[in-house]
């Protein structure tokens, strides 16, 4: 078939190939097409001497194709691998179009151009490493995110959960003996509180024992038993402890009140429970240890507030 | 409404009557409902043990109490996790706050906010030549322990990233519904204080890791005079970030004042060192389940 023969066709009736436009211009998606316009000049179907510039896998080769082995499909183009020197690829460009068409020699060069700035483009771009990573957010994604968010705040309760979070600290001692951000009335209003139930569980006990061992839930839970003691003389044993620990206390002269002595002792006490619920504390010796571990549990504070905070 | 009624209704031709029968039906249950309330309520302040078994019995089901089971809420932690090391140098947070490249006005509001309440906090302009990872080198040479950088993207802030220095791990947040101080009502001014930190409900080993994060970016030693308080607040893996100062009333009663900002957070993902594997992301088939949470 002949050339002309072949853009008759192409032309007025169809062409895979061709991209119809509004305007005059239509475009050829062929991808040995050299300008990308579809002209009786640039057409690769329609002419038998054809020549391109193809970027294979990131190298440029100049394509050729004669009327010499258009009966062989299989070898109808001619490649040549184009230096990476753009210099040199002009050059090479000439010597092996030498006697070709004005029109291609000028098109291969303009499109070994357009290439090679593309490479440079791409390459650059490699090199960039992405900081932001983009994902695609669609529209009902969104809304239902939006949604939920304002849901889950309403379910939150947050200043409740706070105002609960802060009684808590409060109450548990984080704050240390002497907090700075409470009221000193409230703060003894707290510490009696706390020893009310103490002492409720004192009188129902008799016993000072029991109250130091174990922690304050366990204490609770004996409050209705009936116990049975086994002697008199331990009794005493402990009045006289009492009584020494008393007088440990005022030559220490850290409270002028002795009630308020005593309420600083119990809450001590709660919190060490609490912290450390397998103390046996029934040793006389231990129990002045512990008066001396209420300072350390002060300095230690911050340290415990954390773990409170680490949920 | 029963069914007779509805039928009934609609058996009504005229619009404006079927309308006015309706209100009318539905006026009378509201007050039935109302009046049922208040004799219950009546009840119970005489006795107060039938409000606390009406209470005992009569637990609403919630989305959260219908959680998806995770085996790692109750389980403990296991091995170290990325913090341990920092947590037992007991290092000072010193954190570095940047933008993200080409950042506008809104950026630089955003780290104004982020300044207040951050300790020892320093704010470098981004430069472009820099990539976030070599930032990241020379912050971590100069002993500084986090790196924050503001994601702005069309002039609105999107999100924070975190890296953890010297090793990460690095966590991407997007954030939403951001409200500074002055768009607040009845909002106080916050003091210099450091403020305490209250995290709540994370649980997850995940929701643990994050829970460390951010004890990581503040003092470990809370100013308590200062009566401040920062939250974060994870419900349904948003977190809320809220800052207020506190007063006891009394021994049962807390009074809270807002000092903002405010914001939410939702972790996006999760990457293993600097900016390396990812180990979570969030996907949006992940919302599919409505009661799984990942923190």
């Amino acid at each position: 078939m002949s050339d002309e023969v072949i853009w008759q066709v192409i032309n007025h009736q169809f062409c895979a190939f061709k991209l119809r436009t509004d305007k005059d211009q239509n475009f050829c998606r062929n991808e040995y097409n050299v300008s990308g316009l579809c002209t009786r000049q640039s057409c690769p179907l329609a002419n038998a001497r054809y020549a391109t510039v193809k970027n294979v896998g990131g190298k440029l080769y100049l394509y050729m194709k004669t009327a010499e082995r258009a009966h062989m499909p299989s070898r109808l183009w001619e490649r040549i691998k184009l230096s990476k020197n753009y210099n040199k690829a002009l050059s090479q460009i000439d010597s092996h179009l030498q006697y070709w068409q004005k029109f291609l020699i000028h098109k291969c060069k303009q499109r070994l151009t357009r290439l090679t700035q593309v490479a440079i483009t791409e390459r650059r771009l490699a090199m960039q490493d992405e900081e932001r990573h983009y994902v695609g957010v669609k529209h009902k994604v969104k809304r239902r995110e939006e949604n939920r968010e304002r849901k889950a705040l309403a379910a939150a309760k947050i200043e409740k959960a706070i105002e609960k979070e802060l009684l808590d600290r409060l109450k548990s001692g984080a704050y240390g003996d002497k907090p700075l951000n409470v009221d000193e009335n409230i703060w003894k209003k707290v510490l009696g509180k706390v020893d009310e139930v103490e002492q409720e569980e004192e009188f129902d006990e008799e016993d000072d024992f029991e109250l130091e061992s174990g922690d304050e839930a366990e204490d609770e839970s004996d409050v209705g038993e009936v116990e049975y003691v086994e002697d008199d003389g331990d009794d005493e044993l402990v009045d006289l402890e009492d009584l020494e620990r008393w007088l440990d206390d005022s030559s220490d002269g850290e409270q002028a009140d002795d009630d308020d002595e005593e309420d600083d002792d119990e809450s001590d006490d709660e919190d060490s429970g609490k912290k450390r619920k397998s103390t046996s504390t029934s040793d006389d010796k231990n129990k002045k240890k512990r008066r001396a571990r209420v300072e350390i549990e002060y300095e230690e504070e911050p340290d415990q507030l954390q773990t409170n905070i680490a949920i | 409404m029963s069914q007779s009624t509805s039928e009934a209704l609609k058996n009504i031709k005229n619009k404006q009557r079927r309308q006015k029968v309706f209100a009318e039906l539905k006026h009378a249950k509201n007050k039935e409902r109302h009046t049922k309330r208040s004799e219950r309520a009546k009840e119970e302040r005489a006795d107060p043990t039938l409000r606390e078994e009406r209470l005992a019995t009569n637990i609403p089901e919630t989305i959260e109490s219908k959680r998806v089971y995770d085996e790692t809420i109750t389980a403990e932690v296991e091995g170290v996790d990325e913090f341990a090391q920092y947590f037992l140098s007991g290092k000072q947070p010193k954190i570095l706050l940047t933008t993200s490249e080409n950042a506008k006005k809104v950026a630089y509001e955003f780290a104004d906010i982020l300044m207040d309440f951050l300790p020892n906090v320093t704010f470098i302009k981004r430069k472009k030549e820099y990539s976030m990872v070599e930032i990241a080198q020379y912050a971590s040479k100069r002993d500084f322990t986090e790196l924050i950088v503001i994601n702005e993207d069309k002039k609105k802030v999107t999100g924070l990233t975190f890296i953890h220095l010297p090793e990460g791990p690095t966590f991407y947040f997007s954030i939403t519904s951001l409200r500074d101080t002055k768009q607040i009502e009845g909002h106080g001014r916050a003091t210099n204080h450091i403020p305490e930190l209250v995290l709540n409900n994370f649980n997850t080993r995940l929701g643990k890791t994050i829970g460390r994060l951010f004890q990581s970016i503040f003092p470990h030693t809370p100013e308590i005079q200062g009566r401040q308080v920062i939250t974060l607040h994870n419900q349904r893996d948003y977190i809320f970030f809220r800052r207020h100062r506190y007063v006891f009333r009394n021994e049962e009663k807390v009074g809270l004042q807002e000092l903002g900002p405010q914001f939410t957070l939702k972790l996006r993902r999760m990457q293993k060192g600097i900016r390396g594997d990812t180990v979570w992301e969030h996907r949006p088939d992940m919302e599919r389940d409505k009661r799984k949470f990942y923190l």
